[in-house]
């Protein structure tokens, strides 16, 4: 039975925020079934008693003076986005309107 | 098999030869007056004019989505005059750089390979962008790369794929296959990579280049645009050991914008490269990444190149990595996970792309969901999918939690594996370099491309790749090196060592065999340049 219907990929492109057609569906259940199956070997091979690694150096945060330094000016970081207006980011509505 | 320089491609004049000088030469030469770096930027338009077309048109090498012309015969002047007033400038001043345009560039449009970036021009210089700038190093352009680094064949490109310079019709690898053919196919003398999985290094194997992935933290991650942030280093792309290390010695160092920069200063890359002497280096030959799935081509160009070490006094020992067999899953798990949460920054409200839903209400959510549907290639979309469902409730130790279960398994082989040898050694990729459309249909035999390289990542080491000769199909085998994390010297050391005992049995470096390549119309913006 595969792990991954085009439902179960509906699902999680609706989780990721991303559109999918019908077509794709399909073919992202198939690929990523065969994907899921190749890799799924890595949970047979380590034991409760390793670590997990999140990072490959044993790095310590770092941090800087709290004081304030230079930003960008805002109209360049605005020269790049799809809208603009009044110095900030235009963005379609947040909430459905019920 | 020995270069014959006959067969190389263009007129014998000045201009030729400038684009085959090395960065060492070129920077020697500008130093002592005896070229101007605008000359030497003008013959690299020059060469991207005849060579390279632009990807999607169908011919050429296509390495380069944008040229930077003008900008760079203006860094190139500014060099030459302020060498001519007597001003002590950086050793690398003038020698001209290509960045994969996965690295922001202030005033240059950067969009990773995606159309959901198309036309985006950053405010803002990657701090490694920033190095090369203030060491005056006229930057040609920007090269092309998979969508968001995700592949292994360029051919992930939204823009359509760069051409492989020793066989057009085969891929440069991926995802840098851009800055490794743009090195190969003598458009630049250097140019800048990122590796995540093995975007540096197996290009480099197929294109018959050199490139470096430093230790983890190495290079600056400021101003790449993230894929998966625990595994991504920006790294060199080169034609020589030697230029590679010189490149890697400006770029490198500590950053305080970058939480995962390591504190130490570069070491000295250049000198390593530079000693030849491998007597006494114990080089421990990884048996796991030596055998099954491997070319019998490859394995012979590999073993042969062992032989020669040995020969130079090298100890060489068979090492056990036993771990490395399950890299592969592990980092298809790390990658997508952490690939997912960054790219949730393309959402269409403050850079890039923003397409509104074709039917119903448009809200922030929807015309995120439209924008990305439309704005990502089919790669990034499998890539994202799998990342949302490796972290999904209920998967998330199976998955997720193993592979980094696994990463703790790789580190401790590395571990195991430095107390026989000083550093470690296997093919860089299992083939030479595959025709273009043979694996885009097939993503588990894609991915299988980066088998050697991968464990590097996991474990956050340095390793390089460089040309270990011509598989009988006339095409590159690459020679890996791994060391262990933040001996980045001793990849340089026997890198170059090893380099020139090949080279004086080719009677030249390996790039000079390649053969001509066709002249194809230029693209308008470097027509005019």
């Amino acid at each position: 039975m595969p792990a991954l219907s085009p439902d179960d990929v509906a699902r999680l492109a609706a989780l990721a925020r991303i559109d999918l057609e019908p077509a794709e569906l399909e073919r992202l259940a198939g690929e990523l079934d065969a994907v899921v199956a190749a890799v799924a070997s890595v949970s047979s091979v380590v034991s409760d008693d390793v670590p997990a690694t999140s990072h490959p150096l044993p790095l310590v945060d770092v941090y800087r003076e709290d004081v304030v330094e230079p930003s960008l000016p805002a109209e360049d970081v605005l020269a790049g986005a799809p809208a603009a207006q009044d110095g900030r980011f235009l963005v379609p509505q947040i909430l459905e309107e019920d | 098999m020995a270069p014959s320089a006959d067969r190389s491609s263009g007129p014998q004049n000045g201009a030729d030869e400038l684009v085959r000088a090395s960065a060492a030469d070129l920077a020697r030469r500008l130093t002592a007056g005896e070229v101007t770096s605008e000359d030497v930027v003008r013959a690299h338009l020059d060469r991207i004019a005849a060579v390279d077309g632009a990807p999607g048109d169908g011919r050429g090498v296509a390495a380069y989505l944008h040229v930077s012309g003008e900008e760079a015969l203006a860094t190139a002047r500014d060099v030459d005059a302020r060498r001519a007033a007597g001003e002590q400038l950086h050793a690398l001043a003038g020698v001209p750089v290509a960045v994969k345009d996965v690295v922001v560039t202030r005033g240059t449009p950067t969009t990773a390979g995606s159309k959901i970036l198309e036309g985006w021009v950053p405010p803002y210089d990657a701090t490694l962008v920033e190095r090369l700038r203030v060491a005056g190093m006229p930057v040609l352009g920007k090269t092309n790369m998979d969508e968001f680094a995700m592949g292994s064949s360029t051919e992930h490109s939204a823009y359509g794929p760069t051409r492989n310079p020793w066989d057009t019709s085969r891929t440069p690898g991926g995802s840098g296959g851009g800055s490794a053919a743009a090195v190969a196919a003598f458009e630049a003398p250097l140019a800048v990579g990122t590796d995540t999985g093995g975007s540096i290094r197996q290009p480099a194997a197929v294109t018959g280049s050199v490139g470096v992935k430093p230790t983890y933290g190495g290079i600056s991650r400021y101003g790449l645009i993230a894929m998966a942030s625990s595994l991504d280093q920006a790294g060199p792309c080169a034609r020589s050991v030697l230029d590679a290390a010189l490149l890697h010695e400006v770029m490198g160092g500590h950053d305080p914008r970058d939480a995962t920069s390591l504190p130490d200063p570069v070491g000295p890359l250049a000198e390593a490269a530079r000693s030849r002497d491998v007597r006494g280096m114990r080089v421990g030959v990884v048996r796991e990444l030596t055998g099954e799935g491997f070319s019998a081509e490859v394995m012979a160009s590999f073993r042969s190149a062992v032989d020669l070490l040995a020969d130079a006094g090298a100890e060489v020992v068979e090492v056990s990595c036993p771990t490395f067999a399950h890299a592969l899953d592990a980092y298809y798990l790390v990658m997508p996970s952490e690939a997912s949460s960054n790219l949730a920054r393309f959402d269409g409200m403050r850079f890039g792309l923003r397409v509104e839903p074709s039917e119903g209400p448009v809200t922030a959510e929807r015309v995120m969901a439209a924008t990305r549907g439309a704005g990502f290639g089919p790669e990034v979309k499998r890539r994202i999918i799998l990342g949302t469902y490796a972290l999904s409730a209920g998967y998330y130790d199976a998955y997720y939690g193993s592979a980094q279960k696994v990463r703790t398994l790789v580190q401790r082989d590395f571990a195991a594996a430095h107390e026989q040898a000083d550093v470690l050694v296997s093919p860089t990729a299992p083939t030479t370099a595959f025709p273009l459309g043979s694996r885009l249909d097939d993503p588990l035999a894609m991915y299988a491309a980066d088998i050697a390289t991968i464990p590097a990542n996991l474990a956050g080491v340095p390793g390089m790749s460089l040309p270990s000769g011509l598989a009988a199909d006339g095409l590159p085998v690459g020679f890996q090196v791994m060391a262990p994390a933040r001996a980045d010297e001793r990849l340089y050391r026997l890198g170059g060592a090893l380099e020139a005992l090949l080279e004086d049995r080719w009677g030249g470096p390996l790039l000079a065999s390649a053969p001509a390549l066709d002249t194809v119309p230029a693209r308008p913006e470097v027509a005019t340049a």
